[in-house]
This record gives structure tokens, sequence and C-alpha cells, in this order.
């Protein structure tokens, strides 16, 4: 019962989210050579945001939404209720443990497939951290490729969120209304015999060719 | 005031009259256009008129409440303005709090006066407060590249997004003797005047332009169709002056006014999109472009309107 209230309560909360994130960035949603479908997808994206979630999940067709999970670390969105409540009711994430040592028997590449298994399509930042350099991408961890691995027929979709950290640069408290775009990329396979730096490398030039050209900004 | 609202609501059907002659030419033209090279200006009309349905009614909507209600719709536009403004300009972080100010300060307080009929702050608040303002809010955070730039283009994009289109809804609480409870009918007529002003001048650089006012910025901007345009916008002035108090002559130099300002106006805001590589200022969904694509010359037009009004006939 109180489960079932507070399913309906994230849900909820997550439409209401939806409409603000609307609201705020207008995105501009621009699929290219991957239209949105029913195929089960992993989306990889940029990380500059705390939003770049929101954004995302907001940028999918509400269909599509309901199916797919983000995955996130668990120390974060576990750290208080609020936040379990959003992380769980409301994103329905995938929440793996970042520190080794605490791991146990879940391992995220495991918990990864699992969710796939089960149906979802799946939300992850390949650099697995915010990039606050001036750098567009940090070199991608591991995980995007072990994921690959376990599940070769899953599309990887590459995900460039442009201007979103300017609707909230860290640190600050008061988002401002900015247009955003979300670029969908085409999908990335693994190649027969590709090595994960190869791998990781083709991945991340995907990734890296959806930036739009940019005005030389201060 | 029973008077005056039936007054109001007769003009109001006439002008319901004239958008339906002018969706009925639209809708036909565009379904059979008789020359083959007017084929686009047809489609470009009957995109036109659709859309002045959903403004007249949207407007009609908010003004129900009374003048206040168009105001507020008015604030939303001007966000939305701001927010396709700020996105193409220079800016870094440490603009956030100026941005903040301008959304969330700047723009309440510059409406909150136009409501409270505060002519003396509202018509220097962005130019003279906000010009100090923002700066100071920029210089706090301490970062020096390209200062200038960025500082600069936050106050114009508040001078166009917010001081210049909250002069249309200003209109509205002018008093001009003699033509109470009508002010509505003002706001109808900047726009009217400055929407077919682009449409005839869209239409004559089509038909007889030959020379392009700016080549870079546009091809099909001509000085031909800008000066047919402002006279057509002169004929049409005066065959709307029942929409306002100032007399067949004058209104017609009014509409010849705001038709100059519009056309102007949309140039230079087309020189800003061609410069930062961007088609459209927005995106909604019937692919019209944004807040700033369609109000453009209305943007333009409002500021100079309104003082030429305030100026001549209001007490």
């Amino acid at each position: 019962m109180l489960k079932s209230i507070e399913r309906w309560l994230g849900h909820l909360v997550g439409v209401a989210l939806a409409g603000v994130i609307h609201l705020l960035t207008a995105p501009r949603i621009i699929w290219m050579g991957s239209p949105p479908g029913a195929r089960q997808r992993v989306y990889y994206a940029n990380h500059t945001s705390n939003a770049d979630t929101v954004l995302i999940w907001a940028a999918l067709p509400p269909t599509i939404r309901r199916r797919t999970r983000p995955v996130a670390a668990a120390d974060y969105w576990l750290k208080n209720r609020l936040r379990k409540f959003f992380g769980t009711a409301v994103f329905n994430t995938v929440l793996i443990q970042r520190d080794p040592n605490q791991r146990g028997d879940d391992n995220p590449v495991a918990q990864m497939s699992d969710a796939i298994d089960e149906g979802s399509s799946l939300i992850i930042f390949p650099e697995g951290r915010r990039n606050d350099t001036e750098a567009p991408l940090l070199p991608f961890k591991s995980g995007l490729f072990h994921m690959a691995c376990a599940r070769p027929e899953v599309d990887l979709i590459p995900v460039w969120i442009d201007n979103l950290n300017g609707v909230m640069p860290r640190g600050e408290v008061i988002p401002v209304p900015l247009i955003c775009q979300v670029f969908f990329g085409e999908a990335v396979h693994m190649a027969p015999d590709e090595d994960k730096e190869a791998f990781l490398t083709r991945a991340s030039a995907a990734l890296e060719a959806l930036i739009p050209v940019q005005e030389d900004d201060a | 005031m029973k008077g005056e609202m039936l007054d109001l609501m007769r003009h109001l059907a006439w002008v319901g009259v004239l958008l339906l002659l002018a969706s009925l030419v639209s809708e036909v033209l565009a379904q059979r256009p008789r020359i083959k090279k007017f084929a686009p200006v047809a489609r470009n009309l009957r995109a036109r008129a659709r859309g002045w349905w959903t403004m007249a009614g949207v407007v009609a909507l908010f003004y129900l409440p009374g003048p206040g209600g168009v105001l507020f719709l008015f604030a939303i536009v001007s966000m939305g303005a701001l927010r396709e403004l700020l996105t193409l300009t220079t800016r870094h972080k440490a603009d956030h709090w100026a941005f903040v100010a301008s959304f969330f300060v700047v723009l309440p307080i510059q409406y909150l006066s136009i409501w409270f009929d505060w002519y003396g702050f509202y018509a220097v608040f962005i130019p003279v407060y906000g010009f100090f303002l923002l700066p100071m809010l920029s210089v706090l955070r301490g970062r020096t590249h390209r200062f200038l730039s960025r500082v600069a283009e936050t106050q114009w994009g508040l001078m166009v997004a917010v001081f210049c289109t909250s002069h249309l809804p200003a209109l509205l609480y002018v008093d001009i003797p003699g033509f109470e409870g009508g002010n509505l009918l003002l706001t109808i007529f900047l726009v009217l005047v400055a929407q077919s002003a682009d449409m005839f001048q869209h239409a004559a650089s089509v038909a007889f332009g030959k020379t392009p006012i700016a080549p870079v910025i546009s091809q099909s901007r001509t000085w031909e169709g800008f000066a047919l345009g402002v006279m057509a916008a002169f004929v049409l002035g005066g065959l709307l002056s029942w929409l306002t108090p100032f007399g067949i002559l004058p209104a017609a130099f009014m509409a010849a006014a705001i038709a100059g300002c519009g056309s102007m106006g949309r140039l230079v805001m087309a020189a800003i999109k061609r410069d930062r590589g961007v088609k459209d200022w927005g995106h909604m969904n019937d692919g019209q472009g944004g807040f700033i694509d369609r109000l453009d010359s209305v943007i333009f037009a409002a500021p100079i309107f309104f003082h030429l009004t305030r100026f001549f006939w209001a007490v």
C-alpha cells in the first residue's frame, strides 16, 4: 500500500519535473540517425550538470521514458530520505557502488545487465563524474566497454546535451531559463575483436561528433 | 461605462471581420497561387493568418480580467524572448547573478511598474537602473575576460526582450482624452500594421525587388520592398484610423513609422541570427520559430509608437 502510494507520488513528481525542465530550457530535441523507438537502448551522455539525467529523461517520449532507468551512484542517492525518494520512486535508478571495496557481490555491469534483461533502457554517463574542465569530454571509464561486451545486441546511443550547464552552473542554486539542445546520435555497437581502448575512443568520438559548432564564448 | 464597452466590442467585431477576410484570402491564395514565384509568399501569408487567430484568441482570453491580464501575458512573452536572446549572447558563469536578476528581478519590476502606471519609472528603469545594476553583479564575480561584450550583450537583451516588448501592453495604460476604454485597439493597430507591413514588404520584394538593403544578411529584403511596404502601411494606417484616436492622416503617418521601425528591427534581429549561425530564435511546435521570430517587428516598433502616441495625444 505504502509502496504503491510512493510509486504513484514518484510518477506525479516525475511528470512535474519534466514540465519544469521543459519550461526552463525549452529543449530542442534532435534525433540524428536513431529515431525514438521502443528498441532497448543504452543512452550515454556528456555530464556537466546535476540536471543532465532529468533533461535526457524529459526529452524522451513519455512511453519510452517510463521504461528508461538512469544509472547512478548509490552513495549519492541513498544519502537521505529525499534523495532516496527521487532516486527510487521518481527515476527508478539502477544504483551502483562507486567504491569497489563496498561493492560486495554487486557488480555494476551485472546490475546493468539485469536491468536490461528486465526490459529497461538505461542512461549512463561514461565519464564517471561531472566535467568541470574546458575539454568537451573527460576520458571514458571502462563501464561502457564492459556493458557493450555483456550485451552486444543493445544499441548504444550517444547523447550530447548542449547548454544545460549555463542554466545552472556548478555551485549556483537558482536556475535561469536558457534554451538547451539534446542531440541523439546514431547507434554504436562493439566491432568484432575491438579492444577496450579502441572501443572507448570510438564511442567518445561518436559523442563528440554531435557537438554543434560553437561560438567562442567568454 | 456600458457605452464604452459596447463601442470596444463593435470595433473588435470589425477587427474580427478583417481577420476573417485576410484568412479567406490567404487560404485561397495558398491553395492555388496564380503566379509561381508568389507561392512562398502566399504560404507565408497563410501561416501568419493562422497564427493571428491563435494570437487574437490568447489576447482575448487574457483581456477578460482586464488590461492586467494582457500585461501578465506579455511578461511571459518577455521571459520567452529574453530566454531566446540570452541563449545566444556571449556569457560566462560569472554572469549567472546578472542573468538571475534579469529574469527574476528586472523583468517583474518593469511589468509591475507598468501595472501601477509609474510612467516616470518604467520609462527609465532598464536604461538607467538596469544599466548600472547588472554590470555591478557581473563585476563582483571578478572575471574580466570579454567583460564589455558580456555586460553589453546582457543589457541589449534586456532592452529588446523586456523594455521594448513591455511598451506594447503599456499602451493599455496611456490616458488619451476621449479614447477611454479603447486602448486595446491601439495595441491591435500596432500589431496589425507591423505584421501587414512585413508581408507587404515581402511580397513587394519578390515582385519588384532589385537592390538588397544588406546583401550579406538577406537577399530577399530590398529597398524597393521597404519603400513599397512603408507606403502600403501608410495607406493601411489611414484605412484603420477608426481603431485610433489619431484621425486619418496622422494614423497613416503613425503606420508608416511603425512599418519603418519594424522592418529595420527585423533586419537587425536577422543580422544577429546570421552572426550566431542560427536560423530561428526559438523552436515552437508549429515551425514558425520562437517568440522573437514572430514578434521582432512589433517589438522594435512598440516603444516608438508608444512615445509618439503619448507625446501627441496623451494628457
